[in-house]
């Protein structure tokens, strides 16, 4: 607060401040004069000294009518600093107007107070509060919480504050109860007296010293109980892995099944729509590729599907060339897993030729390249086959090219039949725990070989086939050339002979459906259908090379394929074409050869083995599995009749 | 055998001579068996005064280690018939004259 400043003027006279320097002036003269009147008036006085003027340089040197000459000075309240000519701009006239009266008012100093004057509302105020407080100090609290919650009241209307509340849904409480079944109790009873304490004893000592006569005579035993219970100790751990081989097994198959999705998902579903463009022709998709790193170096030997388990098959491994090392190897695949084999066998001989059982299909025949044969049993999981023809009984002296399982003779026992490099037809029968044979055939000599020496040189047999529904009835074919048409119960002649080819027959086969075709191919580039009732064949065809395997299709009597040399795969239906193949297809890379085919039996893919020990699967297109069109209006009988009298169309037309 | 009452006192001697622990029946597994035999051995040495001593040690030692509730029986002539759970009893002779039961059954 400040003390307003009041203006106003203080005129002086300036007479006093002129007089002041005229004094002074006049003075300093009149010092003079002074000293003179103060000598003079001084004259009573004593003698003063006299005073000298002293002038300042600067001093205007003024006249004495200037001197005596009066100015007015004023003294004015106006701001020295503030403007005099201040000019606004007036909308009005539309001119520059001065402003004549000009704030004077020069601030030099302010300082805010803090009294409050009693009657305004902020002092009335504090003063309330000030009474207040002198009242009650006890009643602070309240008058706190009461100011609180006035203060807190008036929040809440300021920000229109809201409270809302809610309950979620609580899940009903259930209650459950289990009663575990309680530890099994047996009862026991027995009476203790000092005698029959004593009786006890007596036979215990009496066990202890016979226990310790065997003891002396026989350490053994009790090694053979330790080693017994190591081998129940390594069972009960093994339990715990055997369990987990089962999982293992699955996850191993499923990731397979999700590496090879694409795979399994054209095994199951693709049809190749093109075929519908191709006419008669059809195409082989290639499936699964399957393969075992410990069989590198050996051959495909044999292939064989399982009858009872439709994606297990049989592959034996093994090697045509003599020179080779001898080893082999008997691996069952299955299709739900294509990168391990299910079963692995090894072999001390190249394995040659393999069958299953068509009933019991855990039997496995194999015939080895240094003539033995075994049979395997896939329930037991050893790795030795359960019965092995030896030296002794009667083992070929060549290798065995092929063997077929039969009928349970007549004292039901599973037997065999097998025919070797060194000519022999030879049945096995498995008693008990032995192999035993029987000689059905010797291979007739060729005709090149000298009559001295025909029971000496043997002419190989190279494939034997049964027929399916005469069971007696078989054909052999022979490294010369011929196939011989046989019965299991002549053993002397053949019923027939036939001039198949000019070199080695690689597989002769009955027709699934009709009874008097077969087929056979060879290493002269020629596939040939009989009758057997004809002596020369029905149908040849001519592959650009050597042919070494040849299959009937299970579903259709007319449809076969052949393998060549080169690599491709040959798919005949003599029903659509009877010159041509409907597929010619190459499945491998060069220089590897085909060695054996197989149809499986059920789904519509064919197994091909090569001599690099890998087999391929591949699937049929629909063209190449064409059942005869259908009349409209008729119904088509199904079955092998159907293929029967397919084929006999076909037959009749020739002849 | 020769003189009754010195056949006795050998008897009794040879017995006390073979007064090893001899399980006379039990269906508890080995382990199990070779514990609960070592036990009672020690307790009936400890106690081989007081039976009802030992057969509290052998109790308590029971219960704790394969769980209750276990009852033991020691003496030197008695009858009994017990229903015990199965794979927990065990009866056994001890010192030539002492007979140990010992059966779980909750």
């Amino acid at each position: 607060m400040s003390v307003p400043h009041k203006v106003g003027t203080v005129k002086s006279k300036q007479a006093t401040n002129v007089k002041a320097p005229v004094a002074k002036v006049v003075k300093a003269a009149g010092k003079k004069k002074d000293e003179e009147e103060a000598t003079d008036t001084a004259e009573g006085e004593e003698w003063m000294p006299g005073k000298t003027l002293v002038k300042p340089p600067d001093q205007l040197d003024l006249t004495e009518e200037e001197l005596n000459e009066e100015i007015t000075r004023v003294l004015t309240a106006n701001n020295p600093n503030a403007p005099q000519n201040v000019v606004r701009y007036g909308f009005k006239e539309g001119c520059y107007k001065p402003i004549i009266f000009v704030d004077q008012m020069a601030i030099h100093f302010e300082l805010e107070g803090n009294l409050v004057h009693k009657e305004s509302d902020e002092g009335r105020r504090l003063m309330a509060k000030q009474a207040e407080r002198e009242e009650g100090t006890g009643a602070e609290k309240l008058d706190n919480v009461a100011k609180a919650g006035e203060k807190e009241r008036k929040l809440t209307n300021q920000f229109n504050f809201n409270e809302r509340a809610s309950q979620t849904l609580n899940n009903p409480p259930r209650d459950i109860s289990c009663q575990t079944e309680p530890p099994p109790r047996a009862n026991f009873s027995a009476t203790a007296n000092q005698w029959e304490i004593y009786d006890f004893y007596v036979e215990e000592l009496k066990r202890r010293e016979k226990s310790k006569e065997k003891q002396e005579g026989q350490v053994l035993n009790k090694e053979e109980d330790k080693s017994k219970k190591k081998i129940i100790q390594a069972e009960t751990q093994s339990d715990d892995i055997t369990q987990l081989a089962h999982a293992a097994k699955i996850i191993e198959r499923m990731v397979n099944q999700n590496i090879f999705d694409e795979v399994a998902q054209d095994f199951m579903y693709f049809e190749d729509a093109a075929d519908e463009f191709r006419g008669e022709k059809g195409t082989l998709l290639p499936l699964w590729k399957l393969q075992y790193d410990k069989a590198k170096g050996l051959s495909v030997t044999a292939l064989c599907w399982n009858p009872k388990y439709n994606d297990l098959f049989a592959v034996g491994l093994g090697s045509y060339e003599f020179t080779q090392e001898e080893r082999g190897m008997l691996l069952f695949y299955t299709l739900k897993n294509s990168s391990y084999p299910e079963f692995i066998f090894n072999t001390t001989s190249g394995v040659m030729c393999v069958d299953i059982h068509e009933q019991l299909s855990y039997l496995v025949a194999v015939g080895l390249h240094d003539g033995c044969v075994a049979v395997y049993n896939l329930k037991k999981k050893s790795d030795q086959p359960v019965y092995n023809s030896t030296a002794s009984s009667g083992k070929h002296r060549g290798a065995v090219m092929q063997v077929k399982w039969q009928k349970d003779d007549l004292d039901s026992n599973h037997n065999f039949i097998s025919v070797s490099a060194d000519g022999r037809v030879v049945s096995w029968t498995l008693v008990k725990h032995e192999l035993v044979f029987t000689d059905i055939i010797k291979l007739p000599a060729t005709d090149k070989v000298p009559d001295d020496l025909k029971d000496v040189i043997a002419t190989a047999g190279t494939s034997l086939d049964f027929h399916k529904q005469k069971d007696h009835h078989f054909l052999v074919a022979t490294e010369a050339g011929k196939i011989h048409k046989g019965s299991k119960y002549y053993s002397s002649k053949f019923l027939e002979t036939y001039d198949a080819h000019f070199m080695t027959v690689s597989r002769v086969r009955w027709n699934p459906f009709h009874p008097n075709v077969f087929i056979s191919c060879g290493w002269d580039w020629m596939v040939k259908i009989w009758d057997q009732t004809i002596k020369s064949p029905i149908f040849t065809f001519e592959l650009k090379t050597s042919v070494t395997d040849v299959a009937w299709a299970p579903y259709s009597s007319t449809i076969f394929a052949a393998i060549t040399n080169d690599g491709k795969v040959h798919v005949f239906d003599l029903s659509i074409n009877k010159y041509e193949a409907l597929c010619q297809q190459k499945v491998v890379s060069k220089k590897t050869r085909l060695l054996h085919i197989e149809f499986n039996p059920v789904n519509p893919i064919i197994i091909v083995g090569d001599d690099r020990g890998h087999v391929i699967s591949l699937k049929l297109s629909p063209n190449l599995r064409k059942k005869p069109k259908e009349k409209k209006g008729q119904e088509l009988p199904k079955g092998p009749e159907v293929e029967i009298a397919k084929m006999e169309q076909l037959l009749s037309s020739l002849r | 055998m020769a003189e009754t009452g010195d056949g006795k006192k050998e008897d009794a001697d040879y017995k006390r001579l073979q007064s090893f622990p001899l399980i006379r029946h039990t269906d508890m597994a080995e382990e199990m068996r070779v514990e609960t035999m070592e036990l009672c051995v020690t307790a009936c040495e400890k106690f081989a005064s007081n039976n009802e001593n030992a057969a509290k040690m052998i109790k308590e030692s029971m219960d704790k280690k394969f769980g209750s509730s276990w009852h033991v029986v020691i003496g030197e002539g008695f009858g009994f018939e017990v229903t015990h759970e199965v794979k927990n009893l065990l009866y056994m002779f001890f010192g030539g004259s002492l007979a140990v039961c010992v059966w779980k059954c909750s």
